[in-house]
């Protein structure tokens, strides 16, 4: 699963992973993988190809943009597209939204600077299945990740710390 | 211990479906000395097994068979084949329920002389009122182990609580408080006190809230005259050349089709299912369904207004800690239609976890204006509303063109709000927001409807044959042995969560049932 495929890259040294690899919008791109300039996350392709899925990646981002939470969750959110039976559909689905892309703001999704460019580009798409089908996919891929919750401070699971009868279900302190 | 009986016993009673209506009705025949064949759909699951995760917890417990949508509702568009968000398990929704247990006030069962003919609604007074029911709430309470009620004493309140409560006080609202919960408040129970978990939807780990599935299913169980079979779907109540039902057919978990004969049965399956059943049992004799020479099995079906919303603070309120449902405001639950429109709703604090809280907060939304709330998920506190909504012909049950795993016809459930259903929830957002503005809210957000919880009216209580589908004992106007125990009953919904009467007309069917078989009248 996508965790593992990060974990795995985590061995790989800066260096090697670096190395023949170009910078797409905030990624880079490598002989068969994807990374950040500064990451400590790197994922290896299986079907897709590195620049459309640094495509998703920022597509994830832009559809729900969190600014507090890292790239990693988002990677690990669209990572069930890259599988055989779904690199297809997504890459379709990428070509799109470069095209659309070219049409609306002359350059490719990834190359454009501003967040509400690159916004008003899904909009337009915001009605076809490629779309709904990543926007949907996103609910449950970004937000049911158990390690992004305590970014939001949801603290998830309380039954095996007895509850909250003595951890604070009345601790607020700003009421008059 | 549990009473096993034949298939071919046709002295039994045959329950179908053991959540609030089915489980309870089975225990109280059982307690009677009747003997009770329960079939249920879904599997069983104790305390042990719930999750504190709610999505593993939907998949563990929640009714995932193929359903189809219609109407304008937002839920056809946004859940199209998840109409409603109810169980399929031993105990059915009661695992799943927050446990607000409210009484029906007096002028709410006779709605239709209370508020005057509306247009484009089926108003129609219940065939019983408040002075009957009464005992049968009293038991009810004191089944439940109801706070406020007898000497049960209230919940503590949480943090969501407080800002709700402070702020509906300084709106001028009286009556506010910790609700009425069949929830245990003290150490002295049968259950464990409430461990103010804040799970109570994924069903509730100390067994503190009330659910069929450990209480009233193990008491029937207990006294060998109830039999529950789990993972039996029943796909057709037959019945003889008299017009009398004489059993039902299941699907086992194996996927055998089994006949069970009964000499009653009663059909508890929530309100999508059991008239999905009646209608699916159509025969040469009743070509539109059992019990629907009146045509009104599927029609009128209510889901009550709901509605949320959520306010943002600058400080954090943390409102997922402790028990789920809170607190009540029932200040607007009066009939009084200066506001606009008939009937009144109560508000309720809920909170959804972070996960849920994605999936439903503006269902489809995306981008900064919905991101930027959920990152204050931390500062959220949350309010539900329920409010009568109109019964109307058209919001119905009826049979999908597509089929289930077992082949047989799906329920399609069609709803369109009623213009006195936005007129309230307008009205009840509105009051919902000054709520939060009063303390101080940075945003507010008028959430739409979930995927219903609370499903009603599908089968209709009415005095005269025609105009509804069975009597005041829940017993079938066409077919004396044939009844129906669960919220399908419901001729109006009134503003108050449902389950409390769905237990007290339980209660009294079950005492009705026991009576009649004795004095050899069924
Ligand atoms: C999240 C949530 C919170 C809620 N909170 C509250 C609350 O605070 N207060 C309140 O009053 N109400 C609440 N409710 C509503 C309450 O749970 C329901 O009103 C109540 O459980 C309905 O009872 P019922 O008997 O009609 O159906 P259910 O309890 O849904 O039981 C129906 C059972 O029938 C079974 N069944 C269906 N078809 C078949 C078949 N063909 N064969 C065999 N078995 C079948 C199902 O699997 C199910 O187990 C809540 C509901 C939800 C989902
Ligand atoms: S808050 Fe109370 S009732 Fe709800 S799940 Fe926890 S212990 Fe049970």
């Amino acid at each position: 699963m996508a965790l593992d495929t990060l974990t795995d890259m985590r061995r790989m040294t800066r260096r090697q992973l670096l190395t023949g690899a170009t910078a797409l919008g905030a990624f880079v791109i490598g002989n068969g993988y994807v990374t950040a300039a500064k990451a400590d996350w790197a994922t290896e392709m299986v079907a897709m190809k590195p620049e459309d899925f640094a495509t998703l990646i920022q597509m994830a981002r832009d559809i729900y943009p969190h600014d507090r939470v890292a790239d990693e969750f988002y990677v690990r959110a669209v990572k069930s597209y890259d599988v055989q039976d779904k690199a297809e559909m997504a890459e379709a689905g990428i070509r799109a939204l470069n095209q659309r892309s070219r049409e609306m703001k002359g350059e490719d999704y990834l190359d454009i600077g501003w967040e509400r460019d690159r916004v008003d580009v899904l909009r337009s798409m915001e009605d076809d299945d490629f779309f709904q089908t990543v926007r949907g996919g996103l609910v449950t891929g970004l937000y049911n990740q158990k390690e992004v919750w305590p970014i939001f401070g949801y603290e998830g699971s309380s039954y095996e710390h007895g509850g909250y009868i003595d951890r604070g279900f009345d601790d607020i302190t700003w009421i008059g | 211990m549990t009473a096993p009986f034949e298939l071919t016993d046709d002295s039994v009673v045959v329950v179908i479906g053991t959540g609030a209506g089915g489980g309870v009705l089975a225990n109280e025949l059982a307690q009677r000395g009747v003997s009770v064949v329960a079939l249920e759909a879904g599997g069983r699951y104790l305390p042990e097994d719930y999750v504190n995760d709610e999505w593993d917890s939907f998949g563990q417990l929640a009714w995932t068979d193929t359903r189809t949508t219609s109407g304008d509702w937002r839920v056809a568009k946004d859940f199209s084949g998840l109409p409603a968000w109810i169980v399929k398990a031993v105990g059915g929704t009661t695992t799943h329920w927050a446990g607000a247990s409210i009484r029906f006030q007096p002028h709410e069962w006779k709605a239709l002389t209370n508020y005057g003919a509306v247009d484009g609604a089926t108003l129609l007074d219940w065939p019983i009122d408040a002075e009957e029911m009464a005992p049968w709430y009293d038991l009810a309470e004191a089944k439940l182990g109801v706070t406020r009620t007898g000497d049960r004493p209230g919940l503590p309140g949480n943090n969501n609580f407080k800002v709700f409560e402070a702020g509906a006080r300084k709106l001028g609202y009286e009556e506010v408080h910790t609700g009425r919960m069949a929830i245990q408040s003290t150490d002295d129970g049968d259950r464990i006190k409430c461990q103010q978990t804040g799970f109570c939807f994924q069903g509730c780990k100390w067994g503190a809230k009330w659910s069929a599935a450990y209480t009233d299913i193990p008491d029937g169980e207990a006294t060998g005259n109830l039999e529950v079979r789990e993972k039996a779907h029943v796909a057709r109540i037959l019945h003889d050349d008299s017009g009398k039902v004489t059993g039902v057919e299941y699907f086992d978990e194996d996927g055998n089709l089994n006949f069970q004969a009964a000499r009653i049965v009663a059909v508890a399956g929530n309100s999508f299912e059991s008239p999905r059943l009646l209608l699916n049992s159509a025969s040469s004799m009743f070509p539109d369904g059992l019990g629907n020479s009146s045509g009104h099995v599927g029609r009128h079906y209510m889901r009550h207004l709901t509605g949320s919303v959520y306010g943002i603070f600058d400080k954090p309120v943390r409102m997922w800690r402790g028990t789920t449902m809170a607190g009540i405001v029932a200040d607007e639950s009066k009939h009084d239609p200066s506001r606009g429109f008939v009937g009144g709703y109560e508000l309720e604090t809920l909170s959804l976890g972070l996960p849920f809280m994605a999936a439903f907060l503006d269902p489809g939304a995306w981008g900064r204006e919905f991101t930027s709330a959920l990152d204050q998920y931390e500062n959220m506190a949350g309010m539900w509303i329920v409010g009568e909504d109109m019964p109307q012909a058209d919001n119905r049950v009826t049979l999908s063109d597509a089929e289930d795993q077992w082949g047989l016809k799906v329920a399609n459930v069609h709803y369109s709000d009623h213009p006195n259903d936005i007129a309230m929830r307008d009205h009840a957002y509105r009051q919902g927001a000054a709520i939060y503005d009063a303390m101080g809210a940075t945003r507010t957000m008028p959430t739409p409807p979930y995927p219903s919880t609370h499903n009603l009216g599908t089968n209709r209580m009415s005095e005269r044959p025609e105009d509804g589908v069975v009597n005041r004992w829940g017993q079938t106007h066409d077919i004396a042995n044939l009844f129906v125990s669960d919220g399908s009953q419901f001729t109006t919904g009134a503003a108050e969560n449902p389950t409390l009467t769905i237990v007290a007309l339980a209660i009294r069917q079950a005492d009705h049932i026991a009576s009649e078989m004795s004095a050899g009248n069924l």
